[in-house]
């Protein structure tokens, strides 16, 4: 006799998996998560915030293998003077750190048990207020969140604070939380490079105090099978800026989303991303800005090219809030395509409530420029070397929101070696 | 040096012949001429020569010092030193025009087996060769031809021609566009790289830039093909009385 089919439930498949660690102060914000990954459930196939990206890998309950990846390219940001915070498979490694010591900053571990006020009022706060569409992977972050850290601003930082993610083990499973508050008037600059996991899912949520400065620059490499969900959801007051740049090569499946809310009049938010992407590649940007103030500038500018079959996506919304007038809402997402196997799929969204606002959006797909790669090559350049200048070409307005010169830099060597790599 | 002999093309993707048989040889040291009514296949010979894609050789040849010329990328015909002054220069936003020539300079030489130059050494000679067309340092630093006035563009081409330093020049109606002290700029950048050992095909509609650079040769190009060969006499006739008499004259 036949067993009868039983209801596999995928969200407690996966939850089935992971126990909630234990610190005190996160507790109840980590009880109130997983209340929401249940009512939410784990995103499936059918969901509309999910169309153009499956989930499956990254909610099933084991992380799929991912084998590591090596090059001969150094550290990164390696001639830089930052703090460096080692994460090895998502478990901060002490002895590869810098001491987390360094003025204008208090860093702690997400795993103390001491009772951090600041944290403890945060963790989770600005994730659960995200939901205006539902992120139940960032739930799930919050509530079994292994490690991370606690980043207090209380001045002009120092340095950069750089977090390492190394991948060693090629079945890890990192869920890593970050929390950052930036005071009244405080600057940080945060640096994120590495692969971190074969299956990484990590949040950030990030405070960002009246008349204070976030620099975010992350590149998310290298490793071909890795797989990552990453969410930023940042809260931002009167006359404050965050600004972040995304570089991502290779990856098997990478998500970021990027909740921005922007509370103060007169705040500035950037955010932007360059990716490239050769066979199996599946990038997803997908950001959400509202406006719930005066005077705001938000810029969303992502950059693709794509090859082999490589696959891009990019959900954009920019809600302006009934009273945020003057709002000056900017989108463009771009992908070059450099042959007809890959693909690009973009939804970009303006809601707008408020009657005096400028918001632009702009989505195009493109292949080279072909009378411009005949002009290169008719000076000499041969075909590869002229398709790549053209590619960085391509990427340079999204590069180019990286403000800082030296931090620009590293990225366009990185790129350049990758294109020099995987020339056509 | 250049040699085109019996030379057919047709479009790639339309069943149209273009050029019906042209015969050329421009010898080292030589200006040779191209004038032509519009749509006489002039521009389409510069773009077969230089391999630009779109075109179809159904038969003849073009070799440069011997080697076949037609059987080569757009780059490796560069690096043999064919040059090809474009009569529309391309804008190329994002790529800076010192990065693009520096590239370009290097590529060719690696191309040939030599040294690639170093970043001093090439701002040194730019800097000298971007003064004598009056190319500002800005112009250099801009990316390629983006927001160049119709003179800049063409001035931009004349200084990639003195970089590159090609055996074979070919000027696509570079007096197109340009205002008498533009054309004169020009003609005075070309003239300082004639030189026994490189030849020139200059296109041209009109008359007035060979008043400029005077050439050895006149060709006259009409459907397809090289009609009437004679000296700089040739081009005075056809700036007096037009083409219409040449044409019936060979008809």
């Amino acid at each position: 006799m036949a067993e009868p089919a039983t209801q596999s439930n995928p969200t407690e498949d996966r939850l089935a998996t992971l126990t909630m660690p234990q610190n005190g102060w996160a507790d109840a914000a980590r009880k109130a998560a997983l209340a929401r990954v249940r009512e939410m459930g784990l995103p499936g196939r059918r969901d509309e915030y999910w169309k153009f990206t499956r989930p499956d890998s990254l909610t099933q309950p084991d992380a799929p293998k991912a084998s590591l990846f090596h090059n001969d390219e150094g550290p990164l940001f390696d001639d830089m003077d930052r703090l460096k915070i080692v994460f090895v498979d998502g478990i901060f490694d002490a002895e590869k750190s810098d001491d987390l010591t360094m003025s204008g900053v208090r860093i702690d571990r997400l795993a103390t048990s001491a009772d951090i006020h600041w944290a403890a009022d945060l963790y989770g706060s600005l994730e659960a207020d995200g939901h205006y569409v539902q992120r139940p992977l960032a739930a799930l972050n919050t509530a079994f969140a292994t490690d991370g850290v606690l980043i207090h601003v209380t001045d002009k930082a120092e340095k950069p604070i750089n977090f390492i993610y190394l991948h060693e083990n090629e079945t890890s499973d990192a869920i890593l939380h970050h929390v950052v508050k930036v005071d009244a008037g405080a600057e940080l600059t945060l640096l994120e490079t590495g692969p971190a996991a074969a299956r990484f899912n990590k949040s950030m949520e990030v405070d960002v105090a009246d008349g204070a400065t976030f620099h975010h620059v992350r590149a998310q490499g290298r490793d071909h099978e890795r797989r990552a969900i990453t969410h930023i959801f940042t809260r931002l007051g009167t006359e404050s800026t965050f600004k972040s740049f995304t570089l991502t090569v290779n990856g098997r499946l990478t998500r970021n989303e990027c909740v921005i809310d922007i509370q103060g009049d007169d705040a500035v938010a950037h955010v932007a991303g360059a990716c490239v992407g050769d066979g199996d590649f599946h990038h997803d940007d997908t950001v959400f800005v509202t406006h719930d103030a005066l005077r705001c500038e938000s810029r969303q500018v992502f950059k693709k090219v794509l090859r082999n079959g490589a696959v891009g996506v990019f959900q954009g919304k920019i809600l302006v809030k009934q009273g945020a007038q003057k709002t000056d809402g900017y989108q463009i997402s771009q992908s070059l395509l450099l042959d007809d196997d890959s693909q690009f799929l973009a939804k970009p969204e303006l809601e707008i409530y408020a009657d005096d606002v400028a918001c632009s959006h702009g989505s195009t797909s493109g292949a080279i420029d072909e009378e411009a790669l005949f002009y290169l090559r008719s000076r000499g350049v041969p075909a590869g070397i002229a398709t790549d200048l053209l590619t960085l070409a391509f990427l340079a307005e999204a590069v180019e929101e990286i403000e800082d010169e030296a931090l620009r830099d590293a990225l366009v060597e990185r790129l350049e070696g990758w294109l020099e790599r995987h020339r056509g | 040096m250049l040699n085109i002999k019996d030379l057919h093309v047709q479009l790639e993707e339309e069943d149209k012949q273009i050029l019906k048989g042209v015969d050329l040889t421009v010898e080292a040291g030589k200006v040779h001429a191209i004038m032509g009514p519009n749509g006489s296949g002039k521009s389409t010979l510069s773009y077969v020569l230089s391999g630009r894609d779109g075109y179809e050789v159904t038969s003849g040849e073009a070799t440069l010092d011997g080697e076949d010329l037609l059987d080569m990328e757009p780059e490796e015909r560069a690096a043999a030193g064919l040059f090809l002054a474009f009569q529309y220069p391309v804008e190329i936003p994002g790529v800076g025009n010192m990065t693009f020539l520096r590239t370009a300079v290097n590529a060719q030489r690696k191309a040939r087996g030599q040294d690639e130059m170093s970043a001093a050494d090439f701002l040194k000679v730019i800097r000298a060769k971007a003064k004598d067309l009056k190319i500002d340092a800005d112009m250099l630093k801009r990316p390629v031809n983006v927001g160049f006035s119709g003179g800049e563009k063409k001035r931009n081409e004349i200084l990639q021609m003195a970089m590159l330093e090609p055996k074979m020049c070919i000027l696509d109606e570079t007096d197109s566009g340009l205002d008498v002290d533009a054309m004169k700029l020009v003609a005075d950048g070309v003239n300082a790289l004639r030189d026994a050992g490189r030849g020139f095909l200059v296109i041209t509609h009109y008359q007035r830039l060979l008043d400029h650079i005077k050439p050895d040769v006149v060709h006259i190009m009409a459907d397809g093909k090289i009609v009437k060969t004679g000296g700089p006499e040739l081009a005075l006739e056809v700036e007096n009385n037009g083409y219409a008499d040449i044409l019936a004259e060979v008809a």
